[in-house]
């Protein structure tokens, strides 16, 4: 047997190692005792397969490859260490952009090389750098949103019409290339140039809320994206990898877009997920404020609290002084429930993850299924910095936007207490008929300090 | 590997993808995008072999820029994913937790 054959037989079977290494990490980073193990198995499976790659047959360019890997894996490396948990789902978004672009590169090499030999190999050259192009592009505009960089959501008429000319033009040049037509170094050129615009102008218009399930999207698709070009490089570890990421992201966007009460298609072609849209619905009744002192000893006299976490706790960071009065009202025997809606926060679970970093376990979170029905036998439903997702209209107001859209039954609670900034509305931009009913009581200020005055007041309990 | 068997590969995937993810709670949803974001990182094994292989200067230029991006993606969703999943504790492990800041 020659070198080089031995050489392709242990490079195989590693890729085999590394894909059942990674189906095993995803399977067990989706129950949370065994997901920090999860990571590591996956992590491993990346090693293996990227230390065999070394001896692929007639590999050249080390010098280059070394160094890339290396100012790549430390700019990343750097990064990701630093990041702050609430600024997680736009680094998400970056690597995930990264990814997109490498496997429109590898199908820039090779279409460039003009080797892609048969048609299936050169369509799916063509089909993986499109998807990877626009994952690359639109992933970064996605970032840009989140990190605050772009603003405004640029929105104009005619938009999909020149969303849709520019996907035609896109596919007219793929259908040139991949059916051996033209696949002239002009055409691929154009081929990626349109792509990336379209990345572009398919993710402007898209407003902040509506970010998580386009990041979820653009993970799908760099999914399906390596997939492909695992396909031209016959190269199992990526088929296998990238189509699984593929399936499985496609999921769990249709699970984030379905908790928000939308279609896909909703969320991709209107511009709703943007503050200032529509207010309707008059609501009656008044805001009542209330002092710290006596939320203190109402919930400190209580048997049971529920807490419903929103994106203004996370962006007071004030889950650890939240937690920190948790722990005083369980001493002193009361029960604490941490009730998560699917939509909290930026991304589904983005919540649990800022309560895990303050160290609240997971146990005593829930999700809307779970804990709904419990609202009833809570004596205090303690709302931090969420609006929407326990706005009551969601089930009545037929005209409203939301209308639908499951929402924690907060007002179902004895007692509510809405801690918030100011009086404005949510990301919606609809008023909240929960904060004027007779039960509820408004706490305003910053989520931290609210918190810091609550732990005052139940010490001063004693 | 001939089509067809590419195709059932191709299957076969999608199905344990869609089953891997079924039964996920809400609360791993962003750590598992992360996951998954870091398993498409392999990307990168694609990105050596293309840049391995590449001859003109323009090859070796988007071979390059091919690498840098897929080691970003692998190392960049490895280590956010380990830090979020890192802070995943029960009750009875209440206290020996690190900090992350």
């Amino acid at each position: 047997m020659p070198a080089w054959a031995s050489a392709d037989l242990l490079i195989q079977a590693s890729y085999f190692v590394t894909a059942v290494l990674f189906i095993i990490g995803l399977k067990r980073m989706s129950s949370p005792v065994s997901a920090r193990s999860g990571i590591l198995w996956a992590g491993a499976g990346m090693a293996v397969a990227t230390l065999i790659t070394f001896l692929y047959p007639g590999m050249s360019n080390y010098e280059l490859i070394i160094p890339a890997m290396f100012v790549g894996g430390g700019l990343a490396w750097w990064s990701g260490k630093r990041v702050a948990m609430t600024d997680m789902p736009q680094m998400i978004a970056l690597y995930n952009g990264m990814g997109g672009g490498a496997a429109a590169a590898i199908a820039a090499v090779e279409l460039y090389r003009g080797e892609a030999q048969g048609y299936a190999t050169s369509t799916l050259a063509v089909a993986g750098g499109l998807i990877g192009a626009v994952s690359f592009s639109g992933s970064a505009i996605a970032f840009g949103k989140l990190q605050g960089l772009i603003t405004r959501s640029v929105r104009f008429g005619g938009q999909q019409i020149l969303n849709l000319l520019l996907l035609a033009a896109a596919l007219i040049l793929g259908v040139l290339i991949a059916a051996h037509l033209n696949a002239s170094p002009a055409v691929v050129t154009a081929l990626f140039v349109l792509a990336l615009i379209l990345g572009l102008t398919m993710t402007l218009p898209i407003g902040g809320a509506d970010m998580p399930v386009v990041i979820s999207l653009y993970n799908a698709l760099t999914g399906l994206a390596v997939g492909f070009e695992g396909f031209v490089l016959n190269n199992a570890a990526m088929i296998i990898a990238g189509t699984v990421v593929g399936s499985a992201g496609t999921l769990l966007t249709q699970l984030m877009a379905r908790a928000m009460n939308r279609s896909l298609g909703n969320v991709l072609f209107s511009g709703f997920g943007d503050t200032g849209g529509a207010a309707t619905g008059e609501v009656s009744g008044s805001l009542k404020p209330i002092e710290a002192s006596d939320v203190g000893v109402m919930m400190a006299f209580a048997q049971k609290v529920i807490v419903v976490p929103g994106y203004g706790m996370a962006v007071a960071q004030a889950q650890h002084k939240i937690w920190e009065l948790c722990q005083l009202l369980i001493d002193r025997g009361v029960t604490v429930k941490f009730a998560i809606h699917p939509v909290a926060g930026r991304m589904p679970g983005h919540m649990n993850v800022l309560l895990a970093e303050a160290g609240v376990p997971y146990d005593l979170i829930s999700d809307l299924e779970e804990i709904n029905a419990e609202f009833e036998t809570a004596d205090v439903a303690l709302i931090i910095g969420a609006n929407d997702v326990v706005n009551p209209v969601a089930r009545t107001d037929k005209g409203s936007p939301i209308y639908g859209m499951p929402i924690l039954n907060a007002d179902k609670a004895k007692n509510v207490i809405v801690i918030k900034r100011g009086k404005g509305a949510g990301f919606s931009g609809i008023e909240n008929a929960l904060f004027y009913l007779d039960n509820t009581r408004m706490l305003y200020g910053d989520a931290q300090k609210a918190a810091a005055e609550l732990i005052q007041a139940i010490k001063a309990v004693g | 590997m001939t089509g067809i068997v590419a195709l059932y590969i191709f299957m076969l995937a999608a199905f344990t993808g869609y089953e891997v993810i079924s039964r996920v709670p809400v609360i791993l949803h962003t750590p598992l995008m992360s996951g998954s974001n870091f398993v498409h990182g392999i990307v990168l094994v694609g990105a050596m072999v293309a840049l391995g292989s590449a001859h003109t200067p323009l090859e070796k230029t988007i071979g390059v820029i091919g690498v840098l991006l897929a080691a970003g993606n692998a190392v960049g969703g490895y280590v956010v994913t380990e830090r979020m999943l890192e802070m995943f504790k029960s009750s009875g492990a209440r206290g020996a937790r690190k900090g992350s800041h």
